[in-house]
């Protein structure tokens, strides 16, 4: 479904991406790991368009979203970006209905059909009842699920996010990621998520791309990535590895404060 | 009533006011009932007799028609561009005054006219060419100027403004002392009076006008979805990059002209459409026609304002605006710094 092929990305002199290849499967759950700066967010960027490519490619279906227009690569993958800096006057309606953007024309007439998605993603969200409220006045929480369910209206076979649960709490979280375990599961969507969070990456990924320095560490099953070896090397920090007690998936109990001696 | 068609025929009647009145206030008073029949006169096949004194269907077709329909025409414009400018750089303060571009405008107008521009039709029909010129160099420079990573701050976007328009407006000073008295009248337009008067102007504003404001009003959609940011608009499929240079062009088109003609005229562009987002929300494909209408409406009034209150002196109708303007811009600038605006 999304192919993605030694793909390098600079930023100025610096390579920000180093020939990254991943592959995500329709009904696959990927998500990118790697300390801060290793560039989970640029890959999420590259992927969807909004940086150029210094080399390499991204597929969707087969098709090569370098020779699509911005209006044919918004239909083939969708974006859930930090909830950051969203107008604050825009109301949620609005926004879920901009998911129908590359559907539309020049002027953006929206047809029942489009209503209908908006309507439907607000639904899978559970966004219908701020549908009236202005996007600025949400909470961190309810911002994301409004960003998902414009994600979700754009009706596309790939979506990327990009670590939608930073600012959540626990209740927030996990709802979340089980509305997007749903999505890969009942939808058959292909999905790239960056998540700042190993044991949550743990518990919800299908496969686990460890990313260091805009390079591929690590990829492949949650127990083949997250070993004591990789996550020391790549965070600096000792830890251990136990299994969950109810998936056995491993978990990451990092151990800083014996090795600084504390 | 529909509730999206309120604000409109809110505005429309409001504009239509401005209209009547702008033709009936002057040196002589004529009143609204005879100035529609005098209209409704001069079309093709209607004709009653005429009950009015002789000179008043002069005075209307000739004089106050066409000092109503420039004035129209440059608060249509600056609403408009004032409504897109601060749509592309997401700042409630961005006014075509403001951020410079209408001094630049100012600077390429008089440039042309110290530069023997042809004289006659041909000149007149230009000069709104070498001020779309001069906006534009101004709106590059400002933004560059201003531009903070990606975003666009307003303190720094204000201050790159301010500076950009100095510089311009002293440019443009120099110019006119250095050049013959002929220029030099073209400081009382450049306050925004405008020196110019009968059909001509009118018709060689009307054409920049109607391109500008027609790309703007299309560009509703596009500009809702760039208040994402560019990379999300982009992601949504709009290509942001584009579609900002095309709305920034158009703005400074409408700008350009409006000021070829008219002067420098600030405020205008940033009071309405603020008024109109407040009241009517922030949808562009209506904030960018409500405030082209609206902008019609308040400049005609403040031209009012400005030819009778001192009367029978003129005032500029820029220093009206101005003395409305700017305490309006404090408050918008307080309101910005209170709460997250955007």
């Amino acid at each position: 479904m999304l192919e993605i092929k030694s793909l390098f990305v600079n930023y100025g002199s610096r390579q920000a991406l180093n020939d990254i290849s991943l592959e995500v499967n329709a009904g696959e759950l990927l998500v990118v790991i790697g300390p801060n700066g290793a560039g989970k967010s640029t890959l999420v960027r590259a992927v969807s368009g909004a940086l150029p490519l210094a080399h390499g490619s991204v597929h969707v279906n087969g098709l090569d979203l370098s020779r699509l227009s911005p209006a044919q690569r918004a239909r083939q993958i969708a974006v859930v970006p930090q909830a950051r800096n969203l107008p604050a006057a825009v109301t949620v309606y609005q926004s879920v209905l901009m998911g129908r953007t590359p559907y539309l024309g020049w002027l953006g007439h929206t047809g029942q059909h489009d209503h209908h998605s908006a309507h439907a993603a607000l639904e899978r969200t559970s966004c219908l009842e701020l549908v009236e409220r202005p996007v600025g006045e949400l909470s961190g929480g309810e911002q994301q699920r409004v960003l998902l369910a414009r994600a979700l209206a754009q009706e596309t076979p790939v979506l990327l996010l990009d670590e939608p649960t930073t600012h959540l709490d626990l209740q927030h979280q996990s709802s979340l990621l089980n509305l997007v375990r749903q999505l890969v599961v009942q939808q058959q969507l292909a999905v790239l998520m960056v998540l700042h969070d190993l044991n949550l990456a743990s518990i919800y990924a299908d496969l686990i791309a460890l990313l260091v320095d805009g390079k591929l560490k690590a990829l492949g099953r949650p127990a083949q990535v997250l070993t004591e070896a990789n996550l020391t090397q790549v965070y600096h920090v000792p830890v251990h590895i136990i299994p969950h007690p109810e998936y056995g998936s491993p978990l990451v109990l990092p151990d800083g404060r014996k090795a600084a001696g504390l | 009533m529909n509730r999206t068609a309120r604000p409109y025929l809110i505005n429309l009647l409001l504009l239509l006011a401005a209209f009547i009145l702008s033709i009936a206030a002057g040196p002589v008073f004529i009143p609204p009932g005879t100035i529609v029949r005098i209209l409704i006169n001069g079309l093709p096949g209607i004709g009653s007799a005429a009950d009015w004194p002789q000179n008043y269907t002069a005075i209307v077709h000739q004089i106050r028609l066409p000092h109503t329909f420039l004035i129209l025409l440059t608060g249509a414009a600056l609403g408009g561009s004032g409504a897109a400018y601060q749509g592309v750089f997401r700042n409630p303060l961005a006014d075509p005054y403001l951020i410079g571009v209408a001094s630049g405008a100012g600077l390429g107008a008089v440039a042309a006219m110290a530069v023997r521009w042809p004289n006659g039709l041909l000149g007149l029909y230009t000069i709104p060419v070498a001020a779309f010129l001069g906006a534009l160099i101004t709106v590059a420079l400002v933004y560059s100027l201003a531009r903070v990573g990606r975003t666009l701050p307003t303190t720094t976007l204000i201050l790159a403004g301010v500076a950009v328009s100095a510089f311009a407006t002293s440019l443009t000073s120099f110019l006119m002392l250095r050049s013959n008295y002929e220029l030099r009248r073209a400081i009382g337009w450049l306050l925004g009076g405008s020196i110019l008067s009968g059909w001509e102007p009118v018709l060689a504003v009307l054409p920049y006008i109607l391109i500008g404001l027609g790309l703007l009003l299309s560009s509703g959609h596009a500009l809702n979805v760039l208040q994402f940011g560019e990379e999300q608009a982009t992601q949504l499929g709009i290509p942001a990059e584009r579609v900002k240079v095309l709305i920034l062009l158009a703005a400074s088109l409408t700008t350009a002209a409006a000021v070829a003609f008219s002067g420098v005229i600030g405020f205008i562009g940033l009071i309405v459409p603020h008024l109109a987002r407040m009241i009517w929300g922030h949808d562009y494909r209506s904030v960018i026609p409500l405030s082209i209408i609206g902008g019609a409406a308040a400049l005609l009034l403040a031209d009012l304002a400005a030819r009778t209150a001192l009367a029978p002196q003129i005032v500029p109708v820029g220093i009206v605006t101005a003395l409305v303007g700017a305490p309006f811009f404090l408050w918008v600038l307080r309101r910005a710094k209170n709460q997250v605006y955007w």
